[in-house]
């Protein structure tokens, strides 16, 4: 078997708002339109993304507190309601789970000290948070997935706690990876600042009334785009925990910190495809890609 | 003892007691707690069960489970392993849709929810589970928002009781949510369960001889303080407390027991039931204001400058009859501007001052330092006229509807004649009754103000 890599990592948030407005088939709720800068930026990820043989997703939504835990059910197929926006995500699904992988990653990452678990019930329900970057990025759904749950231990101890964990799952991601042979996207799956509106229009893709909470998480947003850019990623790492406090980050799932450790602290420039506000928090769309697969 | 609500219950949501009770004895006695509160809740005379769940978020407002028959085959997000619940519940739709309506009438942001396959919580899953196994009363469930703080969480629970009332019905109410929350990090062997830490099991053992002893509004004045010690920092506070307290009607008379306390995977895990009494240990003390009526970020959608639509006027009278407008003078205390009470409406006092600025017409009666100006009391009387108009038109009625007035005056001598005058260029065709009486002084340096009674 050749030596697995992973071919490309990206920012891959998401807001249901961007699969109602898409309108896939799968989808009940219909926009007229709406977030079409993400939306496309998502088009220019897609566009760009290498052959790959999966995609490895970490959720901020499918929250753990004993552990991290990985699907280990090799195939779904289900319908998903987002509890939070139910009038714009309810989505029916079905999708294949690389089994083998994930028990490689659980099984790596245990041995770097994490607590870990399969998740081998084939009743639970997929989260919705990796229904949505999974979709963005492959909406044919022709590949399997990897999916990876938030440990949410930072809730008791400190950001400081998650960062160290996550760096480890990184590591053990990329491990299992290349001992795989298979080639891998990974997906992080969540937006940048994270404070939302509390209130919702009558019309919720009217874009005259989407803009950023407040200007702060804007100012922070834009100072962790321009570290990508740069390719300033261990920096971008060790201004997480000051940004997840101030920005009120959905980072604080670990998944971008996972993203740049697996990725080994990317110094080269991110494509950087998107970036907007959904319900007053701020997205970025974005991609790595190693040198030896770049674009 | 009268009231909408007939019983209270807080209980964990976790599924142990549900799935898995023989794997621990704390487990099993948890479900032994339940199963005897199921027993009162069902003989309670209660002709809903409205359930409160710390384990439903949302962020857009409050939600409402309003599908008639939620049904899924539902697994904890972290406890897969335990096995899976199938649920099918029975909404009071009705109830959901009134609860909705008089949330939004007090300034929240509410709406009702009923989607096939909606993800209803585990917590509510296990808690109807438990209470209402065979669906004998209807349920309403209600989500809890992430950022709501205590007096956004205070209104909700008071908008659930005007719902009650509206309809005349009777509630048990449930509180789904751990005292303590902390979770063991790695896993454990059942048998080995215990609370986290001694603090955690010292405050909850505090909570728990409170509300044993019928504090309801005693616990939830200690909220804040129970979210620092105990709960984990991220969710805005410690709300499910406030929620019943508002609910249940903000006292301290209840017949409190507590049927079980045990640690799940760390948690406090307790079932307490609170029957409400003509006795109790004390009454309420509130170390902070009361709240009828929420005002908080409402309008943040609305872009800034002069073209940008303005967001939508709140509803000036909420449910209670209480009346606020923003065309009026603010207050200067904890008062609204008016409450419609039966077929009156009572108007707090009414100044001169103007809307938004605090301006004085015909200038204030001392300057900063205290000293004597000349004012015009003519102008003043004219302005209190204009804001007493635009008070009564946000509660929906108007002047010509005014049957009794008290004017206040600071200088009878000086300024009785052209107050008169004034005042009768608009009301002497209304023939309202009047008394106008000297003051020594108003709250602000100004010389004239009315109290108002009128017809709605």
């Amino acid at each position: 078997m050749s030596t697995g890599r992973i071919v490309a990592g990206a920012l891959a948030p998401h807001p249901p708002h961007l699969i109602y407005a898409e309108n896939p088939p799968q989808n009940e709720p219909t926009a007229e339109c709406g977030w079409e800068n993400l939306r496309w930026g998502y088009e220019r990820l897609r566009r760009d993304l290498p052959e790959h043989d999966v995609i490895i997703v970490l959720s901020p939504h499918w929250q753990t507190y004993v552990g991290t835990h990985f699907l280990g059910v090799p195939h779904f197929k289900s319908k998903s309601v987002d509890p939070v926006f139910p009038n714009l995500f309810r989505y029916s699904y079905e999708l294949d789970v690389d089994v083998a992988l994930a028990r490689a990653i659980h099984d790596t990452a245990a041995a770097e000290g994490l607590v870990v678990k399969m998740m081998e019930n084939p009743d639970f329900r997929v989260d919705y948070g990796t229904l949505i970057s999974c979709h963005m990025a492959n909406p044919a759904w022709d590949k399997p997935i990897v999916s990876i749950s938030s440990n949410r231990a930072t809730a008791w101890y400190s950001v400081e706690v998650m960062r160290e964990q996550s760096l480890a799952l990184g590591r053990a991601t990329r491990a299992a990876v290349e001992a795989s042979g298979k080639r891998a996207v990974l997906l992080s799956s969540n937006s940048l600042s994270h404070r939302h509106f509390t209130t919702e229009s009558d019309v919720p893709e009217d874009m005259s009334r989407e803009h950023i909470t407040h200007h702060g998480q804007y100012l922070w947003d834009m100072k962790l785009i321009q570290m990508m850019k740069d390719g300033r990623c261990q920096e971008l790492v060790d201004v997480m925990p000051e940004f997840i406090e101030q920005a009120v980050s959905e980072a604080d799932a670990g998944s971008l910190t996972w993203l740049m450790s697996a990725l080994g602290f990317p110094d080269y420039p991110a494509e950087v495809y998107a970036y907007g506000t959904v319900i007053g928090t701020g997205n970025v769309v974005a991609g790595w890609f190693p040198q030896e697969v770049a674009p | 003892m009268s009231g909408p609500v007939v019983q209270g219950v807080l209980a964990t949501g976790l599924p142990q007691p549900l799935l898995v009770p023989a794997q621990n004895a704390g487990w099993q006695r948890i479900r032994d707690a339940y199963e005897r509160v199921r027993d009162q809740v069902q003989a309670s005379g209660a002709d809903v069960l409205l359930i409160y769940s710390t384990m439903w978020p949302s962020v857009i407002g409050h939600q409402v489970q309003a599908h008639p028959h939620p049904e899924w085959v539902h697994v904890d997000e972290n406890f897969h392993d335990l096995g899976s619940m199938p649920y099918r519940f029975t909404v009071d739709t009705e109830f959901a849709h009134g609860i909705v309506a008089a949330a939004q009438a007090r300034g929240l942001m509410a709406r009702a929810v009923a989607y096939d396959g909606f993800p209803v919580d585990t917590g509510s899953v296990v808690a109807n589970t438990l209470l209402n196994p065979a669906n004998t009363l209807p349920i309403c469930i209600l989500s809890s928002n992430v950022y709501s703080d205590r007096a956004e969480t205070i209104v909700l629970g008071k908008a659930c009781r005007d719902a009650l009332e509206a309809q005349g019905k009777k509630a048990a109410v449930v509180v789904v949510s751990s005292l303590s929350n902390r979770l063991f990090t790695d896993f454990i062997d059942p048998a080995d369960d215990h609370i986290h830490s001694p603090k955690d099991d010292e405050w909850n053992r505090k909570l728990l001889e409170f509300l044993g002893d019928g504090r309801l509004e005693d616990v939830a004045q200690l909220s804040r303080e129970i979210h620092r010690q105990v709960r984990v920092h991220k969710v805005v506070n410690f709300k499910p407390m406030w929620w019943m307290s508002a609910v249940m009607g903000q006292h301290n008379r209840y017949d409190g027991q507590v049927l079980a306390y045990e640690a799940i995977v760390g948690t406090g895990a307790c079932v307490v039931s609170l029957v409400p009494t003509a006795h109790g240990v004390g009454d309420k003390e509130f170390d902070e204001d009361d709240v009828e009526v929420y005002g908080g970020d409402r309008g943040v959608l609305a872009t800034a400058g002069p073209s940008a639509q303005a967001p939508e006027a709140e509803p000036a009278q909420n449910a209670a009859g209480i009346v606020r407008t923003d065309t009026a003078p603010k207050p200067v205390g904890a008062y609204p501007h008016a409450r419609r009470v039966g077929d009156l409406l009572y108007l707090s006092g009414v100044g001169p001052r103007q809307p938004g600025t605090d301006a004085i017409p015909g200038g204030p009666i001392r300057d900063a330092d205290g000293n004597p100006r000349d004012y015009d009391v003519a102008a003043q009387t004219q302005a209190v006229i204009d804001n007493v108009r635009v008070i009564l038109e946000a509660a929906g009625s108007s002047l010509d509807k005014v049957v009794d007035v008290t004017a206040f005056l600071v200088d009878m001598d000086r300024d009785f004649a052209d107050y008169n005058r004034v005042y009768g260029e608009t009301f002497a065709p209304i023939g309202a009754t009047r008394t106008t009486v000297a003051v020594q002084a108003l709250p602000t340096p100004i010389a004239v103000e009315f109290k108002v009674v009128a017809l709605p």
